[in-house]
């Protein structure tokens, strides 16, 4: 993964030494104020001005802001020392079609992992060739959207983007075609020529516009190109075209009706390798090998020799090498060319001898003018069955993750890779996930597509997943309920805490503290409730009334979070009593709140002045007992607080303090007499 | 039935969903969605069309996918989004603004008709940051509610610049849906688990009941009233419970139904036919509830409507239609639930149904339309 210094646009490595910081999808790019050193040792890169570069931005969204392209400036015109480069990789996840590709093809993924082996023997294979054939046909959707995204664009290098994409996602297909024929369903001797030849049939399309317009013209038999269409068909192997056009012609030229008629017997004769096994093999050699005798000898007895056109189709039925190739402008590939040559030579090749065909065909066919192109090594190396290499160059040529990770996942299903460990990480399947689930992490909208991936990865995918998850930006309370919500399903106590850290905190901020406490206690964080609870009883005590209400009173079995919810909660328990005139109760509880020790000790002066109106109360409250203990109260507050320095030096306190000894002993006296009283009669 | 839904896959991922309001006495079907798309760097309105019958493709071949008309960029998520009418869409940013769209049915575009910057707001309306997120809308016409995350309740009317009514601090904790009770008379639901009626008449801050859920104080994420008892109410909370309420008693919920396995994110009564219920939830999941094979059951001259109705007293009306939703156990009552999608991973952000027809959008960027609901 090297940078290429020109992705760097303004940034100019060979004066100045650039710094770097990894993050998991992105890198961090920027120059130092260090020249480019010569003989001299490099200096501390933490020293930089940039040094301070980390990966907490995302969140903050700051220096991380997404911008589409592999390099995002930040920084608006400013020398180009102080800007910082986020280089992206991936750059592909964002073609906004491809989304389709990614979504639609997760529901296959998903469906595969959850398909885990209930199957066995024939009907598991018939269900991994379904999966793989929807993971085609949502490339072949995306390919149509893509071509329309094409046709209807008036942006030249739009269209120039979109065609290069379709050209990609239709190469892809092809790959995962031979693949799927050669590997998920493995065909054998007989089936896998019908397999190939469906497979040519589907992806050489150069020639359907020839097809169409011939077949669509008045009287094809006077058309130019009409022995051309004949010879595509007979090259696919397409007998009854081939065969319903010629009898056009033979209908146009009564002369010529017995060449025709043996032409046509021969093409109906020919013996094909029929998917349901009711021949066997053998049977099919000795049927094939009559049959092509037969056209052998039409051919030496010069049967068609006063027509070139068919002459040269007999020649092709001999699997004639020459006579092919001559036809190389209607194959186009070398791959069509070794097709029509084993349909033609050796209609029953085993697997294992395609790579020989193969390589001698694609030989003859570039006959050294050109060199083959990635895509000819890839499907050379899936003939020769060399998967590793198929998806090795795949990785190599394609610009993301999604073809590969996903051909190697359905490949390691069908128990096909189990062998190969790689000597970094774990297997390639998983490292294949990880790549392609950390390109989803990276782009704005498709991180939660990357979750599932993860999952599926035993070994890294949970450490993936709890780096990445931490970067997503929490926009909106919804968002982070869903971030959350991810991680409480996988029990990432650590995640869940700090992303309800970040939302209590930003309630905070924003002076929302029933939210505030609401976010710590879902992450059930005893200290940040314990805060916030802080927070309220100083509000209290600076207003001398409760704000959010409606939450402190529903607190419910949640007060007992923290300590200090405990005691806000009782607390505005002790108002609201006090409030409905209850007040023996609140009494009580006033009084609990300070010998059960729930209230902090820098509360029981406020608590003991709110003891005061109740002291004064026509009714006696407060028992004997209580006032002795209310007084105790009093007397460890003012003996034992360290600052009792603060008591004396403070006139207002010191008053206090006076007027609630003078309400207690009042309290006192009063009771004596009531309870005396009361004793008494 | 599976196959008689159509799915697109549209490249963002869908927040909100909602049919076009039919004309009244319309015969037909509705026709036209609008969907709004919610954590793209650049998201959008969007105004779809069935594909209809009538809608043949160059081979003749029936296209039943829906059809892109017209869509217009929106400044942050979609979070909530009603029709005024017909052709009015009010949507919820998460900006904290509040904007009227125009759907201009002649051309086939949108614009922007009105809007109320930063409805919803942290500490100070006017510095350049500081939008709380408005997370729900609810129309009227011409009256328009809006709640967020600011805990504040805002009453706009379509034809006013500046708001009728503002409720500050109207609830300490994050508002997460409402909707209308009675004409002067709404419903929130937000995240300590309470349901809040206030009415809009008295001038007083404060709500004029609150309901709660007992125990763990589950935030409740969406709200509905049945359209034609007033008195019942559905919400769904973060636990993916269903809870119906009667708001003519009690303080907590009548009966907790459980389905979803994560948050619901919307609850929706059948308009025409409330003994069916539509959820859909975080967990991929959109559960379709049925007490009409309990309706059914019932003595038959309920049925036949027009003048028979009119010999049942009220109270008779109550008990026996009520008791559907109202009954504290459902199982009882034969209440038939029903998984809509089945194997589905990813959040079904939306539904929305209307008439034979159900439309709803999830976080796998699909949106997806059934057309015979109840065939």
């Amino acid at each position: 993964d090297t940078v290429p210094p020109q992705v760097v646009p303004g940034a100019d490595p060979s004066a100045r030494q650039l710094c770097f910081a990894w993050g998991p999808a992105e890198v961090l790019v920027c120059e130092t104020l260090f020249r480019r050193a010569g003989r001299s040792r490099s200096p501390c890169p933490s020293r930089s001005p940039c040094s301070s570069l980390f990966w907490g931005e995302g969140r903050a969204g700051a220096a991380a802001r997404a911008l589409t392209g592999s390099v995002a400036g930040t920084g608006d015109g400013a020398p180009s020392s102080s800007r910082v480069f986020v280089v992206r990789r991936d750059q592909d996840i964002y073609i906004h079609t491809l989304r389709k590709l990614f979504n639609e093809s997760h529901g296959i993924f998903m469906g595969l992992q959850r398909s885990e082996e209930e199957l066995a023997g024939k009907s598991r294979k018939a269900q991994l060739v379904q999966v793989s054939k929807n993971y085609r046909s949502v490339i072949r959707a995306c390919m149509e959207d893509m071509h329309q995204a094409a046709v209807s664009t008036r942006d030249p290098a739009l269209q120039g983007q979109y065609s290069t994409q379709v050209s990609i996602l239709s190469a892809m297909e092809l790959i995962w075609n031979l693949c799927e024929i050669l590997f998920v369903e493995a065909a054998t001797a007989g089936p896998l020529l019908l397999r190939l030849l469906d497979w040519v049939r589907l992806h050489v399309c150069d020639v359907d516009s020839m097809v169409r317009e011939v077949l669509s013209s008045e009287s094809p038999s006077k058309h130019k190109l009409f022995w051309n269409v004949v010879d595509v068909f007979v090259l696919q192997g397409r007998m009854d075209e081939a065969r319903h056009l010629l009898s056009k012609e033979a209908s146009a030229n009564p002369a010529s009706m017995n060449m025709y008629k043996i032409l046509d017997d021969l093409m109906k004769k020919m013996p094909v390798p029929s998917l349901g096994n009711i021949q066997t093999l053998t049977e099919l050699e000795l049927k094939w090998q009559h049959w092509h005798e037969e056209c052998q000898r039409y051919l030496q007895d010069g049967t068609f020799a006063s027509n070139p056109h068919m002459e040269s189709i007999c020649k092709i039925l001999l699997g004639d090498e020459d006579a092919i190739l001559e036809k190389k402008e209607l194959m186009t590939t070398w791959y069509h060319f070794l097709v029509t040559r084993l349909l033609y030579s050796h209609p029953t090749v085993k697997p294992m001898e395609l790579r020989f065909y193969a390589q001698s065909s694609m030989d003859l066919f570039l006959g050294g003018e050109s060199s083959p192109e990635p895509l000819d090594m890839i499907l050379m190396a899936a003939f020769e069955f060399e998967m590793h290499q198929v998806i090795k160059e795949c990785s190599i040529v394609l610009s993301h993750w999604w073809f590969v990770a996903h051909l190697t996942d359905l490949l390691d299903h069908c128990k096909l890779l189990q062998s190969h460990n790689l000597y970094f990480g774990s297997n390639m399947r998983e490292f294949l996930l990880l790549e392609y689930a950390s390109g989803l992490f990276s782009h704005h909208s498709l991180w939660q597509l990357g979750v599932d991936y993860f999952d599926h990865c035993p070994e890294y995918g949970r450490v993936y997943l709890e780096l990445h998850i931490e970067r997503i930006p929490l926009s909106t309370e919804q968002k982070a309920l869903k971030v959350l919500r991810i991680c409480e399903q996988r029990q990432m106590h650590e995640q869940v805490r700090s992303i309800c850290k970040i939302m209590a905190m930003k309630a905070l901020r924003n002076n929302r503290l029933g939210s505030a406490l609401s976010w710590s206690i879902r992450a059930k964080d005893a200290a940040f409730a314990t805060l916030i609870s802080d927070r309220f009883l100083k509000d209290y005590c600076e207003k001398g009334c409760f704000s959010d209400l409606d939450l402190i009173d529903n607190l419910g079995p949640s007060m007992l979070l923290s300590d200090r919810l405990t005691f806000l909660g009782k607390y505005r328990e002790f108002h609201r009593l006090y409030g409905e005139k209850r007040f023996a109760e609140a009494a009580r509880l006033l009084l609990t709140l300070m010998t059960a020790h729930i209230a902090p000790c820098s509360f029981w002066m406020t608590l003991l002045t709110d003891a005061l109106p109740l002291l004064e109360q026509k009714e006696v409250i407060f028992s004997a007992e209580q006032t002795y203990e209310l007084m105790r109260c009093l007397e460890d507050l003012t003996a034992g607080n360290p600052d009792k320095q603060k008591f004396q030096d403070d006139d207002v306190e010191t008053t206090k303090v006076e007027m609630l000894r003078l309400a207690l002993a009042r309290n006192l006296a009063r009771v004596i007499v009531k309870e005396g009283t009361v004793e008494g009669s | 039935a599976m196959e008689d839904v159509s799915a697109k896959f549209v490249s963002q991922k869908i927040s909100r969903t909602r049919w076009r309001p039919l004309p009244p006495a319309a015969l037909q079907p509705p026709d036209l969605f609008a969907t709004g798309s919610w954590d793209n760097e650049d998201n959008r309105i969007s105004i779809w069309s069935v594909g209809d019958l009538g809608n043949t493709g160059l081979n003749g071949e029936y296209h039943g996918e829906p059809h892109l008309l017209c869509d217009i960029q929106h400044n942050g998520d979609v979070m909530d989004m009603q029709f005024l009418d017909q052709e009015k869409i009010v949507v919820a940013s998460s900006t904290g603004t509040v904007t009227i769209f125009r759907h201009h049915q002649n051309n086939q575009t949108l614009s922007a008709d009105h809007r109320w910057a930063k409805a919803h707001y942290h500490v100070d309306q006017d510095t350049s940051c500081g939008g709380a997120a408005c997370t729900g809308v609810v129309c009227n016409n011409p009256e328009i509610v809006t709640v967020g995350e600011d805990g504040r309740i805002n009453l706009f009317r379509a034809d006013q610049k500046d708001a009728v009514r503002t409720i500050d601090n109207a609830d300490s904790s994050t508002l997460h849906a409402v909707t209308f009770l009675r004409t002067t008379e709404i419903l929130t639901v937000n995240s300590i688990g309470q349901l809040k009626i206030w009415d809009l008449r008295q001038q007083r801050n404060e709500p004029s009941q609150i309901f709660s859920l007992a125990g763990d104080r589950v935030p409740l994420h969406c709200v509905d009233r049945h359209p034609n008892q007033q008195h019942i109410v559905a919400t769904g909370g973060q636990d993916g419970m269903l809870s119906i309420w009667d708001i003519r008693q009690g303080t907590m919920p009548v009966s907790l139904l459980n389905a979803h396995e994560a948050e619901m994110w919307e609850v929706h009564f059948h308009p025409s036919d409330p003994d069916h219920l539509f959820t859909c939830s975080e967990d991929g999941s959109l559960w379709h509830w049925d007490t009409s094979a309990n309706v059914s059951e019932k003595p038959s001259f309920l049925h036949q409507g027009g003048r028979s109705t009119a010999y049942l007293s009220h109270s008779t009306m109550n008990q026996s239609v009520v008791s559907a939703w109202l009954s504290n156990d459902p199982t009882k009552d034969r209440m038939e639930i029903t998984n809509l999608i089945p194997n589905q991973t990813l959040s079904v952000n939306s539904l929305d149904v209307l008439g034979p027809c159900l439309v709803y959008g999830t976080d796998a960027e699909a949106i997806y339309v059934n057309r015979q609901l109840f065939a």
